[in-house]
């Protein structure tokens, strides 16, 4: 059914290489049984892999990232639905520029982020304080669930709250039984999306965590720059695999193309 | 008056969105607020911060050092290359991916675009594992009898990387525009006797062009604001403006120098992104509306 | 007292108005229609009613209680949407039950309830599915049992049948009838279908730009258009100029000598032989309708409009030379639109 000469599917071929290959270069050095960066070839070794849970510093920044991912992403969910719900059906003087505000994190570099909220925390005393960094993962990963939640508002059929409202649903009810069930493939695939987003944050993390408050992707950089082993390898391995199930999930839920570009 | 007659109607508005705009408020114009004053401080390498008082110094040094200027000229040109390279790159691949059928065609797309969702600094990782003195190119080249070369540490391997990580920000701007392609144009133009190069040419190409434009502007700034691959592919000599702010902040501690070429740079691409911008609109507005 | 008082009801859009100054009586147990083209406002009215839109002035008057502030959650009326509004999420059964639950009716006799309009409209054995399960007119039906099951004073219908294709669209328009008709509820029902207002309403409410042009039974409505644009959008009309003779009756005319404009049915022009008749025309163009021929016929008076029954014979050809008449008491005197058409 392609309509693609043999020239365009090999370039095609071409990009689908280069785009994966560190990717499984670096699942296949997780198993090496040698001591140095090599591929697998005589035997599949687990002890990379063993090595990763023995380093306590690995494992804490392991939960930290897990923890901070799931509470940036629930309260990203719980900032973004009412202003999604807000801009798409009500009207109000700057109802445009709280849109654009609410999506610029988007556009505004990381790097930037990390800087100014280092200052901020710095100026306030609370610099490595982990409330203080989900707050600051919150504000970069919010673009994304209100995409999400957008997206699902704008699509949704009015005339099914009118509907709910003739026959004598009261404002909380028509929200919890009728709106937000139809929004929530939005809802929850902007949760998913947010929790990959802050688990792989790295370059405002940077700045803004303390060794106690350390995050996954921070330890990872900065055990790269200092020594290059197979371990590192077992560890990037293991995020991988947490994305992919990750990927998954926000697959059932949402559908994955519609998630990277959109409504078909 | 009409706006606080909005205003007030508009209440519920305003109080759903109050969370999210305390969040903004509080931590993205304060901060930014914060570093663009302290961007103004007195630094001193014996007694740190002075936050009462104010001098130009780290602007001027910034226009004025060749150090700054040789890094940010080196910033500058990597980011062009790599959006050159992902244009090339990406735009035929959004082209191939479009006139494929399903099931391949969403299959390919999620191959292709789920690296985004893989953190950088594992991305940076691999690419380190295939360019390194022992990595597998050279392991390769060896084994074919070549000699080894120096890949890693160079500005090859931050390109090569940046490429990875933002061919995907190209190819979905380039593949929303494809989609929303009249298929029957093509049709039409081919049966008035255009080769299929001509309709790429001249039917496609042309409407992609804003797609095209603003993957461009993506790529750009994410690659000049780029901080891990530098910092893990470039090594200690091969500084971009990422790794340089990073210096000034946690090695020299020199907080003021360092929020002059962070808001430099912010600066720097809110320009570039909006006179692209305009560009964008002024010519593309009136054809494709 | 009507059961439903429009009273000088009006809504206004920043410099358009899109209803002005409409007054309506509606009988209790009456299914009346809202007829018009797109823009004339009966959807604005319909809307309205339903409490979706506020009123610019005017009152709204349901069964001796004002209602023109009420919120629609306090209304208690039936309503059917266009895109029929159905919960995706729930099933049939829970669709139709939602309103009862609103009204915190008992879990007994909640089920009788929605089982009974269930089977009235037909869909007892759906009662499981979900709404993308649905063909179109299912779905129809399971908007109407939603509204019916609530037993409101009130069932308002806003273009139901305009998603469903021609077969189905007629199937349904009886169905509604005789649902209506079976539970006896006042119902308002806006349409830009004449044929369908025609065809189930007691009475038809024609509206343009805003204002209503004309209240009458089909018959009536259809037999005694009152101005040019009603006689041309209820059923075809032929537009003769007309004058009356010596004895007051009204007589068709050569153009420029009258001042009356007339209507004629195209179904009242009986076609004969060359010579006979009032008129004689050439047949110009000809359309097969299935149970009809439609002929264009060019006379002095102008390119005309006939329907003859198809008896089986075999129809004319075009270029035959044709008589025309028709009786004159089925001429009909047009005023002039009194609104913008």
């Amino acid at each position: 059914m392609s309509r693609n000469g043999p020239f365009a599917l090999l370039f095609h071929a071409l990009v689908v290489v280069f785009m994966l290959a560190p990717l499984v270069v670096v699942c296949l050095v997780a198993f090496t049984p040698e001591n140095t960066l090599s591929l697998p070839t005589t035997e599949f070794s687990l002890r990379w892999f063993r090595a990763v849970f023995e380093r306590a510093d690995f494992v804490d920044a392991f939960y930290n990232s897990l923890a901070l991912a799931f509470c940036a992403a629930s309260l990203a969910t719980l900032i973004a639905v009412p202003a999604a719900l807000a801009i798409t059906r009500l009207e109000f003087p700057g109802r445009d520029f709280f849109n654009g505000l609410f999506l610029s994190p988007i556009i505004i570099p990381h790097l930037v982020l990390g800087v100014a909220l280092l200052r901020l925390f710095a100026l306030m005393g609370v610099n490595g304080n982990f409330t203080w960094l989900i707050f600051a993962h919150v504000l970069v990963i919010t673009p994304y669930v209100l995409r999400l939640v957008l997206a699902s508002a704008i699509g949704l059929d009015r005339s099914a709250e009118q509907a709910a409202q003739s026959l004598g649903a009261g404002r909380f009810t028509l929200f919890r039984q009728i709106t937000l069930p139809m929004i929530l493939p939005g809802v929850a695939g902007g949760w998913l999306l947010a929790f990959i987003n802050s688990f792989d944050e790295v370059t405002l993390s940077i700045f803004v965590t303390s060794p106690a408050t350390q995050t996954l992707p921070v330890r990872m950089y900065v055990y790269a720059t200092e020594s290059i082993d197979p371990m590192m390898a077992a560890v990037s391995a293991l995020v991988i695999a947490l994305t992919a199930l990750t990927m998954i999930l926000l697959d059932r839920i949402y559908g994955l193309d519609r998630v990277l570009v959109g409504k078909q | 008056m009409k706006l606080l007659d909005g205003m007030r109607r508009g209440r519920q508005g305003y109080l759903m969105s109050a969370p999210a705009l305390a969040l903004y408020l509080g931590l993205l114009v304060i901060p930014l607020g914060l570093t663009l004053v302290l961007s103004f401080n007195v630094f001193d390498y014996g007694s740190g911060i002075d936050s009462h008082a104010y001098t130009l110094d780290h602007y001027i040094s910034l226009l004025g050092d060749s150090y700054f200027y040789e890094i940010f000229l080196r910033t500058f040109w990597i980011s062009a290359l790599t959006t050159l390279l992902c244009v090339l790159i990406g735009v035929p691949e959004a082209y191939v991916l479009s006139r494929m059928g399903a099931p391949w065609r969403s299959i390919f797309l999620i191959l292709i675009l789920t690296p985004l969702l893989i953190s950088v600094v594992v991305r940076a990782f691999g690419w380190s594992l295939l360019l390194g003195a022992d990595g597998l190119v050279n392991q390769t080249l060896q084994a074919f009898g070549g000699s080894p070369m120096k890949l890693l540490y160079t500005p090859f391997a931050v390109v090569i990387a940046l490429v990875h990580v933002m061919l995907p920000f190209m190819i979905i701007p380039v593949w929303t525009s494809l989609q929303k392609l009249d298929p029957a144009a093509e049709q039409a133009a081919m049966s008035l006797g255009a080769s299929q190069f001509t309709v790429i040419r001249k039917v496609v190409l042309p409407q992609i062009m804003p797609g095209v434009l603003s993957g461009t502007l993506i790529v750009f700034g994410l690659a000049a604001s780029s901080f891990a691959i530098p910092g893990l592919l470039g090594g200690r000599r091969l500084k971009m403006v990422a790794t340089l702010i990073y210096d000034q902040y946690l090695s020299e501690l020199n907080w003021p120098m360092g929020a002059a070429i962070a808001i430099a740079l912010l600066l720097l691409n809110l320009l570039i992104m909006l006179s692209w911008n305009r560009m964008i609109e002024g010519r593309y507005k009136k054809s494709l509306g | 007292m009507a059961f439903v008082q429009l009273e000088n009801l009006s809504k206004r859009y920043g410099d358009i108005d899109a209803v002005v100054a409409t007054n309506l009586a509606v009988e209790k147990g009456e299914f009346v229609s809202l007829l018009g083209p797109s823009g004339c406002g009966k959807t604005t009215t319909l809307q309205m009613i339903a409490g979706f839109v506020d009123v610019s002035s005017g009152r709204i008057v349901l069964d001796g209680r004002d209602i023109t502030h009420a919120k629609p959650a306090s209304r208690g009326l039936g309503v059917v949407f266009q895109s029929y509004a159905l919960f995706p999420h729930m099933t049939v059964r829970d669709n139709v039950a939602f309103g009862l639950r609103m009204r915190k009716v008992p879990g007994g006799e909640l089920q009788q309830r929605v089982d009974r309009v269930l089977k009235l409209v037909r869909l007892d054995r759906h009662a499981e599915r979900y709404p993308r399960e649905l063909s179109g007119g299912q779905r129809q039906r399971v908007a109407l049992a939603r509204a019916l099951v609530i037993e409101p004073p009130v069932l308002l219908l806003d273009e139901p049948l305009s998603n469903l294709d021609a077969n189905l669209r007629e199937e349904m328009q009886f169905e509604i009838r005789r649902i209506q008709r079976e539970v006896g509820i006042t119902t308002l029902m806006v349409t830009h279908d004449q044929s369908e207002a025609l065809s189930i309403s007691d009475r038809v409410v024609v509206m343009q730009a805003g204002r209503i042009t004309q209240i009458d039974t089909p018959y009536t409505l259809y037999e005694h258009p009152r101005t040019t644009f009603i006689s041309g959008f209820v059923g075809k009309a032929n537009l003769l100029p007309g004058e009356r003779d010596s004895a007051g009756v009204v007589q068709a005319c050569q153009p420029g000598q009258g001042e009356l404009t007339l209507s004629l049915r195209p179904e009242k022009i009986d076609l004969c032989a060359v010579g006979a008749g009032r008129l004689q025309g050439t047949i110009a163009s000809r359309f097969f309708l299935g149970s009809q021929w439609l002929y264009g016929v060019s006379t002095s008076l102008g390119a005309l409009c006939v329907v003859r029954r198809n008896d089986g014979s075999a129809p004319m050809t075009e270029g035959t030379a044709v008589g025309l008449d028709w009786d004159p008491a089925l001429l009909r005197v047009l005023s002039v639109d009194e609104v913008p058409a």
